[in-house]
């Protein structure tokens, strides 16, 4: 990049200094056309990167340092600067805001440790199972894929229903037909809400880790399994020692992706409870809409946000630095 | 290689980055023009049983306006849910509309945002004077002091519904005027699956207009004379206590309905489920839902003792909707004309009675479509035991926090777990604890 900012500035100094030297200048600035050609092209989409994702990032940002209250939303610029005071508010785990953050914050951790866990671990045993052809396969993979195709809010609103106090579909089941529990439960209020949101985010996640551990299957050559059979091996070693190994460069993507996925998911819990949720299943994008959008102070929102962002970059740079370099000395 | 996956470290946390924090908008500042003078954009908020309905009351009217002055009105029903999240996207913008309904408790916070026009005197002058309109639906319009953020639109409040087959099957000749009296008959009502009395335990607006209620009665308030929070104090907690209580210890509402927020209480109470229902301006709603008005009747919200009046005996918030012209509007003059057409004797008369609620202004409310014994309850109510809500900047936010707090205590009870004075000051200390400091 430097280099070409100097071809350009001393292809200018020769034009200006010595005119007779124009065709060594032209011959340089085609060179610099060329060097230039792929960057030029590239900014309609830079452009557009920073104006969709980097501006409003920075603006998030700015925000997070302002006093963005109710005062002040109409004309942002009058809202005074607070400094860090948004940051120690959110977190003084002492005083109210804090420790209700941290508290959603453990939920959020607890909450998207099962779901991706569960998610990857019905994932890759259904898409083990559906590795032998046998009728029907095609048909049962494409009903697998439901709960991933349909719309969020239509399949969330659907478990809303099922989930009723009253007239619940699982409430019926449970305590009707098979008289688990003594009484019906409540489960998108109190305690079990925390089981209720953990269902339907695995019943919607499973699905993903299932396409992509399937895609991954296919990459393993069979001869693997057929010399491990001659050599006497099961099941379950087949498993051990040939398919996990050989989808470690799936599994890492994928569980980077559920995680960032579940622990940003934010439409799930607002569906399934409305815009206060339960303690119990108090997640943290929901916790942090309310604490902008109910409250009506931005500021404070923007520093939970970008408290969460620092969050999620140092668990993915950890994540990625441990997992890649795991992977690179199983190789040698 | 290694400088690939540096380079792809590097993407991934990036675009990881980006996609955490989004959230953005612009900002503009400025007062109203006449920049568009033949359209206007309204956002209506959620009147009838559905938006459907609010549409076929409307846009007749809305037709009969642009006959008038030749100005087309753009009709748009906002549900109650989206409604106060679209007008702070609104303020934020500064792309709205030019006219919108309000909750009339959300004035004083929306009038703290600047985002409404203020209706001084000049204002008011252009839609007939502000003399028009009963005190008060004027006492729900912003902060005391300040020019009113809104103009009154529709007058509401709370009344005693009750199942006459269900009563004179319980052998109760007259619908209950003390609390006490109320759950005597709860108890007689509450048995074989039906229950005494509905609620909307998980919609902290209706929470919040139950227990500003019960805390008047109890001769307490949210806030304190200066506008500070004080939701800590015994009346507010035996008050709250007192309502939580009907599904706690009195047992009189069947516990499910600590998760409802959908006004299924409406629609159990249409069924025949429930024999009360505590609700502002139902008659519309429950006609929808195939209830004949001869099947209930009106009665006052019950007090604690005596009746209802001023003071410890009020029994109603004063509900309602406001109409509000925002600042960034292009065509000032044509939102003002549209406010006095709304306002106007005749539209006021044809609007309530579609929506079953009282008209907030004078000329109107005496008409004999409002003298019927649904409509006299209710005016009689807004005229002498209405109060309203805190007019603080902060309503908003209060509603939210205590309604929230009150939701869980219901979450508590329908749990089984009792609700006791200390759960309840626990609850409403860490309401108070999320309340803006400054």
């Amino acid at each position: 990049m430097t280099t070409t900012v100097s071809t350009e500035a001393g292809g200018r100094t020769v034009r200006k200094d010595a005119p007779g030297a124009a065709r060594g200048s032209r011959r340089r600035t085609g060179r610099l056309r060329r060097a230039g050609l792929p960057y030029f092209l590239l900014l309609p989409a830079l452009i557009l990167e920073l104006l969709v994702h980097l501006v409003p990032m920075v603006i998030g940002i700015v925000m997070s340092f302002k006093e963005l209250t109710q005062f002040f939303i109409r004309d942002w610029s009058t809202a005074p600067w607070s400094g860090l005071d948004n940051y120690t508010v959110s977190v003084d785990f002492d005083a109210p805001v804090g420790e209700a953050l941290l508290h959603s914050f453990l939920v959020t951790v607890a909450f998207t440790l099962l779901s991706v866990g569960l998610c990857w671990l019905i994932g890759t045993a259904a898409a083990i199972c559906m590795q032998d052809t046998f009728r029907g396969r095609g048909l049962l993979r494409a009903l697998f894929l439901v709960p991933y195709a349909l719309p969020v809010y239509a399949a969330v609103i659907t478990w809303v229903f099922m989930f009723q106090h009253d007239n619940g579909l699982v409430n019926h089941v449970l305590h009707d037909q098979l008289h688990l529990t003594d009484k019906p439960s409540f489960w998108l209020i109190g305690d079990n809400s925390f089981y209720a949101l953990l269902t339907v985010s695995v019943w919607k996640g499973w699905p993903f880790a299932f396409l992509i551990v399937m895609a991954g299957l296919q990459n393993i050559p069979r001869e693997l399994y057929e010399a491990a059979a001659l050599d006497g091996a099961g099941v379950w070693k087949q498993i051990r020692h040939i398919t996990l190994p050989s989808l470690s460069a799936v599994n890492q993507v994928l569980v980077l992706v559920l995680f960032l996925w579940t622990f940003n998911d934010f439409n799930t819990p607002y569906v399934l409870f409305g815009r206060t949720a339960p303690e119990a299943a108090d997640l943290i994008s929901v916790h942090i809409y309310q604490a902008s959008f109910v409250t009506w102070n931005f500021g404070t929102g923007s520093a939970m946000s970008v408290l969460l962002l620092l969050f999620l970059l140092l668990v993915t740079g950890v994540y990625l630095a441990v997992t890649s370099r795991g992977r690179r000395t199983s190789r040698v | 290689m290694r400088s690939i996956r540096a380079a792809a470290v590097g993407a991934v946390t990036m675009s990881l980055a980006l996609a955490a924090t989004a959230c953005g908008g612009g900002s503009a500042a400025g007062g109203g023009s006449n920049d568009s003078p033949k359209t206007l954009t309204y956002w209506a908020s959620n009147q009838g049983a559905s938006i459907e309905i609010d549409k076929k009351v409307l846009q007749p009217e809305l037709d009969k306006f642009e006959k008038q002055t030749g100005v087309k009105v753009k009709l748009e029903v906002v549900p109650w849910s989206d409604l106060l999240n679209r007008i702070l996207t609104a303020t934020t913008s500064g792309q709205g509309p030019d006219v919108l309904n309000i909750g009339n408790t959300w004035s004083a916070s929306l009038q703290a945002t600047g985002a409404l026009l203020p209706w001084d005197a000049k204002q008011f002058d252009a839609i007939g004077g502000k003399d028009r309109f009963v005190a008060s639906a004027l006492g729900s319009t912003g902060a005391e002091g300040k020019d009113p953020a809104a103009v009154p639109l529709y007058s509401m409040a709370y009344a005693l519904y009750y199942n006459k087959k269900m009563f004179a099957d319980a052998g109760i000749a007259n619908p209950p005027a003390t609390w006490a009296e109320l759950i005597a008959d709860g108890k007689k009502l509450s048995k074989g699956g039906k229950w005494g009395l509905g609620a909307e335990g998980s919609n902290p607006s209706e929470n919040i207009h139950h227990v500003f209620v019960f805390a008047k009665q109890h001769g307490a308030d949210f806030f304190t004379a200066d506008g500070k929070p004080d939701f800590t104090n015994d009346g507010v907690v035996s008050a709250v206590q007192q309502y939580v209580g009907l599904m706690a210890s009195d047992k009189i509402i069947a516990p499910g309905n600590a998760e409802y927020a959908q006004n299924q209480s409406v629609s159990d109470f249409a069924k025949g489920k429930n024999a009360m229902l505590l609700w502002q301006s139902a008659s519309a709603n429950l006609k929808s839902q195939g209830m004949s008005e001869a099947d209930y009747g009106i009665a006052p919200v019950p007090v604690q003792s005596g009746t209802p009046g001023t003071g410890a005996n009020v029994n109603s918030m004063v509900a309602g909707i406001n109409m509000a012209v925002f600042k960034n509007t292009h065509n000032l003059d044509g939102a003002t004309e549209f406010v006095k057409f709304m306002t106007s004797d005749a539209e006021q008369k044809i609007l309530n009675t579609a929506y079953s609620s009282i008209p907030p202004v004078a000329a109107a409310q005496a008409d004999a479509a409002f003298n019927t014994p649904a409509n006299a309850v209710l005016k009689d109510t807004l005229a002498k035991s209405a109060a309203a809500l805190p007019q603080v900047a902060d309503e908003s936010q209060f509603e939210t926090a205590v309604g929230t707090a009150v939701k869980e205590l219901f979450a508590d009870a329908a749990a089984g777990r009792a609700v006791t004075a200390e759960s309840v000051k626990a609850k409403l200390e860490k309401a108070q604890q999320q309340m803006p400091t400054k």
